[in-house]
């Protein structure tokens, strides 16, 4: 009698969670079916739950939008040589569609601040689990408290700082925030704790110096931890638009996500157009998540284990 | 003798360890100081003054935050981002924690599907999102009005977004949708890990289902509920892309909250200063309420 009623409360359940995983795939399935109807389908009073006619109209029209060069590259610290305080280009790539050009940008820079946190995050985690130095509570508290505020409210002062710095309007002020955000140093520190002292005092002791410890034996230690900071950072970095909304100005600078939101500013009804942009930024940060789905679930359960 | 140069040897051991520790901090260090420390305290100091583009600051007290409790629009949207906080952040918590219940148990494959569609609004990204529930929310085209028609819920085609009765619980719906993803990982995680002899053991002495989940499962999940609750009330006060892209604090400034009023201030009116004050109370509302919850938590395990 209590096993059956066991079982039917299960059914139950899985039969609702059913319906609810249903509605959460369902704007997903609605962005990528919605880039491929015709207008009339669109824009018709009754929704066409599967397209009866599969069209790329809208993708074009979104490639002939807008036209920015493939890429650019500037000379580091140029602006600070230039007479208007722009970088200075010194290879910019043939002219293509502006979309093509956001995606370029969101993938350079998603990977640009997933290396760099990577890097940085796993030398700070490092010593600060397991060095004992002066200041070392302090800054750790530090991290934490940061952690804790929200990072919006620094945005303000950092668009003035990074206009100071002639980094307004480059893609490098997002990245470099990104890089600050003490949740990779903390996620490692974590991590780290799990190394066994011994064998770093065994390595000193075999003469081994500090960068070769850290690269011979903690790196391969803590490298689950940094695989799951490389995926976490890369997507949460991808989809940080409020930070790409107030930093970036020019077209030719845009990320994916940043280009569909002005997009929508300037064709706010035109749904087929909106959703192959949609498709377009969604797909592939999608497909990251995907495949490296099991590191990433264990990226944010590592966060949550406090210290 | 042998204990001084012991002491001698301790000493220069713990600067040469000092000295490499920094080394290892240095590079992350510098980010952390330069693009967020200093912002951090320039965004409190400019609270002080009156500061927009083009001019020097003008140091003004705490002129900025008297007239913020005179402001009008910032005391709705600190009643709208309640609203937000109070409804999604209890109704997240209790559906993660159910889906969670249902599915950590089952197969690994059925497992992390789940998870994964769950997670799905997350990664899909806040703009991609807002441009669906846009267009599903329209006046004449959207598809929750066909819906709700047909079925015979609605007498009417309703404007959602443009309507001031619906335009904020809209925006809680997709917040909800897109909040519920880390919490379910997170809980998954958590039911998995608890002490499988306590249950048994209750199982033996006949407890309900209920009496099992309440009394040995609940309490041992708390830091995991409690981590749950501040990331989420972080995350609801934060709620920003939605409502710039959906109604842009409108109609009649019933979806504006603390963070869109930020944003308007520094970046349509570029009031700096004043939007610094505003930055300054919405991280100390954070921090009282994290701490409020730490302690709760605390006193019940």
């Amino acid at each position: 009698m209590k096993i059956t009623r066991n079982k039917v409360y299960k059914f139950i359940s899985v039969v609702i969670i059913l319906i609810f995983a249903f509605l959460f795939t369902f704007p997903l399935y609605w962005i990528i079916t919605g880039a491929f109807k015709p207008y009339e389908a669109i824009n018709s009073l009754t929704p066409e739950w599967w397209p009866s006619e599969w069209v790329t109209t809208h993708f074009e029209k979104l490639m002939s939008n807008r036209k920015a060069p493939l890429w650019e590259l500037h000379i580091p610290f140029g602006s600070f040589f230039s007479e208007n305080g722009k970088p200075i280009v010194f290879w910019e790539g043939p002219e293509a569609p502006a979309a093509i050009r956001w995606l370029i940008n969101t993938v350079f820079m998603a990977v640009t601040a997933m290396l760099l946190t990577c890097v940085t995050a796993a030398m700070a985690g490092y010593a600060l689990a397991k060095k004992r130095f002066v200041g070392r509570t302090v800054l750790f508290t530090l991290i934490v408290c940061a952690m804790a505020l929200p990072k919006q409210v620094i945005l303000i002062p950092l668009v003035r700082e990074m206009s100071d710095l002639n980094l307004y309007n480059t893609i490098w002020s997002v990245i470099f925030p990104a890089v600050g955000w003490p949740f990779g140093v903390f996620l490692i520190k974590q991590f780290s704790e799990g190394i066994p002292g011994e064998i770093l005092e065994s390595a000193r002791i075999d003469g081994a110096g500090e960068i070769k410890t850290f690269i011979n034996i903690v790196f391969p230690m803590i490298k689950p931890g940094v695989g799951a900071l490389a995926i976490f950072t890369f997507i949460n970095t991808w989809n940080d638009y409020f930070m790409q909304l107030i930093m970036l100005v020019n077209s030719e600078v845009w990320t994916i996500s940043l280009g569909i939101a002005k997009l929508q500013g300037e064709y706010s009804t035109d749904y087929g157009l909106l959703m192959a942009g949609a498709t377009m930024a969604a797909i592939p940060i999608i497909t990251v998540f995907i495949i490296f789905q099991k590191y990433f679930t264990k990226g944010i359960t590592m966060g949550a284990v406090k210290g | 003798m042998t204990n001084q140069v012991y002491t001698k040897r301790s000493r220069a051991l713990v600067r040469r360890e000092t000295t490499a520790a920094y080394l290892f901090l240095l590079p992350s260090l510098f980010f952390f100081v330069v693009f967020v420390i200093y912002p951090m305290i320039m965004c409190i100091y400019t609270s002080f003054f009156d500061s927009t583009m083009g001019r020097e600051d003008i140091f003004i007290g705490f002129t900025n935050y008297v007239n913020l409790f005179q402001d009008e629009i910032f005391l709705g949207a600190l009643k709208n981002t309640t609203i937000i906080v109070v409804v999604s952040v209890p109704a997240v918590c209790a559906f993660s924690l159910w889906v969670a219940s249902v599915i950590y148990d089952m197969k690994g494959a059925a497992c992390s599907a789940f998870r994964c569609i769950f997670y799905l609004p997350v990664v899909t990204g806040s703009v991609a999102v807002t441009v669906v529930w846009k267009w599903m929310y329209n006046n004449y085209y959207g598809i929750l009005n066909y819906v709700g028609t047909k079925t015979g819920i609605l007498d009417t085609n309703i404007n959602w977004l443009g309507d001031s009765r619906f335009a904020l619980w809209c925006i809680i719906l997709i917040l909800f949708t897109t909040s519920v993803g880390q919490p379910i990982v997170l809980y998954v995680s958590a039911l998995g890990n608890v002490d499988n002899s306590l249950v048994e053991a209750a199982q033996v002495d006949g407890a309900t289902r209920f009496q099992l989940f309440w009394k040995i499962k609940w309490p041992q999940i708390m830091p995991t509920t409690l981590y749950i609750l501040v990331i989420t009330t972080i995350n609801s006060f934060q709620c920003f892309a939605l409502i710039q892209l959906l109604t842009s604090g409108g109609p009649q400034h019933s979806t504006d909250t603390i963070m869109y009023y930020i944003y308007y201030m520094a970046f349509t009116l570029y009031k700096y200063g004043y939007a610094n004050a505003m930055g300054v109370i919405l991280a100390i509302i954070i921090a009282v309420l994290s701490a409020i919850q730490f302690k709760l938590a605390q006193s019940n395990t």
